[in-house]
């Protein structure tokens, strides 16, 4: 790959790897990926971006609870999924992650519920290889490093994927996992989305370091930095770190630096902090921008294609909002459910009294 | 049976467990070569190898949280933190993360790690060593937690935990880790969770303790009776889940009640088993109930701690106060 982009993130200058510019044009080797595919990655990309709109428009209404944006980290996201064997790999998200969580299978609709706060939203595929989304920062960062480990120890196949932002990184969490899985050289995958932002903070007053990526060092395993905004790019770094996971020398930390187009959640004013020159450098680098330019550019992409993606998005959105309005409220006596295997006779008796309150409602 | 200390009767049970179930593996920091601080995992990476007997980086929330991963890839790990007052570094890792992962994801990843950790004071150990704080813990729905107070119970008690598909948080008690030794049955022992324990029968007044706590009420029950008073002693064994029900029928039997507990007062467990018998067991009380416990203050240095951790005599006060009210 060459490096070229500048990045517009924090006071140093960065060299970061890229493969398609923000003109679409090919500034490094194409991994390889089959047409087929590359058309899956795009529309997937295509699905977060009016997903955004949907959600948000659905948190206005009151129908949905906060809902994370990911429009300008579509490349982040998909791109890494999408390097990975979803035959045998796992996946262990932090919450901006729906994009990926659905290429584990995540069905749109359970992510509404969950957005929407239905016990239902809980459900996972039953393929067992996908995590929930996690809430604290970088909690999850050990978890993926054990999932990978047990792996290993059992002789099982399968790479550990996990996601998280830059605020992240200055968790405990996050070192103490790094530092684990260099220790015990798992297969992990760390893929840190390095937005600028975590809510109103940038970078620059998170950490003192010029990269996420260089912290690896400090852990005995190799740290890259790639433009999150080109899919190429976060595909084929994550793809080589999956190939030397499976080779047995274990794990690599990526940091995708990326772009957020919108606020952090739907709670959140960027207005109050983001420049307008991030603003407009995000428009510049939009990820799905220059992939189209560049599908269209191989004769893979035109008018009616374009018509036939948005048309397919909107029903997968449709369908989704559908199954989701039909599903019925939640047994308010759930919230006993799956707190233990075995409830013990205290849990049992406040079960009881609650049932009987209800009833009495 | 076979006469053992604390220690002796965990190490036994983790050897035992390791070879019954080839997915249990020991994880914890210096519990390899050096097989633990206290030795409690002696042995075992000789006997078990260097794939089940992990020695960790100084990692808390690292290794807790690993552990997680390491459940859900099929695995049982058994943890030891090397001194309680260090698992405050990791506490998110055990409340937010491990006891809740089940109600999290409806029952698909469930979570068979045990926890285990020297628990108190009593043996002059540096600052943050000795520190009880098991209320955290009990605060953490999900959780298993339990105390007990003899070789026998730590062996059934430990078997129990790591059988259970469930995370399991076990105090041990660290000074009768050596102190304490009693006859431990041979054969499979399990001690199911949730059950009190009669220590001692007594008519007139009921202690309840768990852990450590359970050898000084002995000793004050003793000492009461050179005053002819009979002393009934509960050792808990069990804080979650509560065994209510044995506390209601001591409390219904002798209506007086002395709670004993090594740590701070305030919000300590002692409250949830004060409010337990104030539910269940109100209209027979004769007399307050009584806590004799550690103060609302940091867990005082060596020379001082004598002062802070209950005595029989401190719990003999109680005793009194509840009879004379
Ligand atoms: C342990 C923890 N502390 C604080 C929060 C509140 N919080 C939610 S998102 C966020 C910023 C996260 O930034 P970053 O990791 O860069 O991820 P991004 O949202 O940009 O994807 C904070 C502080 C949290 N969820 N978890």
């Amino acid at each position: 790959m060459k490096t070229g982009t500048v990045s517009p993130i924090g006071r140093h200058e960065l060299k970061v790897s890229q493969v398609l510019n923000e003109s679409g044009e090919l500034v490094g080797e194409l991994p390889g990926i089959a047409d087929d595919r590359l058309a899956d990655m795009f529309r997937l990309m295509c699905l977060g971006r009016r997903l955004d709109q949907k959600a948000i428009a659905l948190q206005r209404r009151g129908k949905l609870g906060t809902y994370p944006p990911l429009s300008g980290q579509e490349a982040a996201s998909v791109g890494s999924a999408f390097a990975m064997n979803l035959d045998i790999d796992y996946f262990v998200p932090q919450y901006r992650e729906q994009l990926a969580m659905f290429h584990w299978g995540l069905p749109l609709s359970t992510y509404l519920l969950n957005r929407m706060g239905h016990p239902a939203g809980a459900d996972l595929p039953a393929n067992g290889r996908l995590w929930p989304q996690q809430v604290a920062l970088a909690a999850h960062l050990p978890h993926a490093v054990g999932q990978a480990w047990g792996l290993q120890l059992q002789g099982k196949p399968g790479v550990v994927l996990t996601q998280f932002g830059d605020g992240a990184s200055n968790e405990g969490d996050f070192h103490e996992a790094l530092n684990i899985a260099g220790v015990h050289n798992v297969p992990v995958v760390f893929v840190c989305q390095n937005n600028g932002w975590a809510i109103s903070i940038p970078w620059e007053k998170q950490s003192a370091a010029t990269s996420v990526a260089q912290r690896a060092a400090g852990y005995g395993f190799p740290g890259v930095t790639v433009d999150g905004n080109d899919v190429f790019a976060v595909y084929a770094a994550v793809a080589q770190a999956r190939a030397r996971a499976e080779r047995g020398e274990g794990p690599t930390l990526i940091e995708a630096r990326c772009t957020r187009m919108g606020a952090h959640s739907t709670a959140d004013d960027p207005t109050r902090y983001v420049p307008a020159d991030y603003v407009a450098e995000a428009e510049r680098r939009d990820p799905i921008k220059r992939f189209r330019i560049w599908l269209a550019s191989r004769g893979l992409w035109d008018d009616d294609r374009e018509q036939l993606c948005i048309q397919w998005c909107d029903e997968q959105i449709e369908e989704a909002v559908r199954a989701f309005d039909a599903t019925p409220r939640p047994d308010p006596e759930t919230i006993f459910d799956h707190v233990v295997a075995h409830p013990d006779l205290r849990l049992r008796r406040q079960r009881d009294e609650f049932r009987k309150m209800q009833e009495k409602l | 049976m076979s006469t053992m200390t604390v220690v002796e009767s965990i190490r036994r049970t983790l050897d035992e467990e390791m070879a019954r179930d080839e997915r249990v593996i020991v994880l914890g920091e210096d519990v390899g070569q050096s097989g633990g601080v206290f030795r409690a995992t002696d042995g075992l990476q000789a006997k078990y190898g260097k794939s089940r007997v992990f020695d960790m980086p100084v990692s808390e929330a690292g290794i807790i949280g690993t552990s997680i991963g390491l459940a859900a890839s099929g695995l049982i790990p058994v943890v030891e933190m090397q001194f309680l007052g260090f698992t405050q570094q990791a506490f998110h890792q055990v409340g937010n993360q491990l006891a809740r992962m089940r109600y999290r994801t409806r029952g698909s990843l469930t979570m068979p790690v045990t926890i285990r950790a020297p628990y108190g004071g009593g043996v002059r150990t540096p600052e943050l060593h000795s520190d009880a704080f098991e209320a955290l813990f009990a605060h953490s729905p999900g959780l298993r937690l339990i105390a007990p107070a003899t070789a026998a119970d730590a062996r059934g008690m430990l078997a129990a935990a790591i059988r259970d598909p469930d995370p399991v948080f076990m105090l041990e008690p660290l000074r009768g880790y050596r102190l304490v030794r009693d006859e431990v049955p041979d054969g499979d022992h399990v001690v199911p969770f949730g059950k009190a324990r009669i220590a001692r029968a007594g008519r007139d007044v009921t202690l309840i303790a768990w852990s450590a706590m359970v050898q000084v009420a002995l000793e004050a029950a003793k000492l009461a009776a050179e005053e002819g008073t009979d002393v009934e002693v509960i050792d808990l064994r069990s804080l979650v889940p509560l065994d209510t029900d044995t506390i209601r029928d001591a409390v219904k039997q002798t209506g007086r009640v002395v709670i004993v507990q090594e740590s701070p007062l305030s919000g300590g467990f002692a409250s949830e088993v004060a409010a337990s018998v104030a539910n269940d067991a109100f209209l027979y009380l004769k007399a307050p109930v009584c806590r004799v416990s550690g103060y609302d203050t940091p867990y005082p240095v060596p020379h001082l701690e004598d002062h802070y951790i209950p005595d029989a005599q401190r719990v003999l006060r109680g005793i009194r106060s509840t009879l004379n009210f």
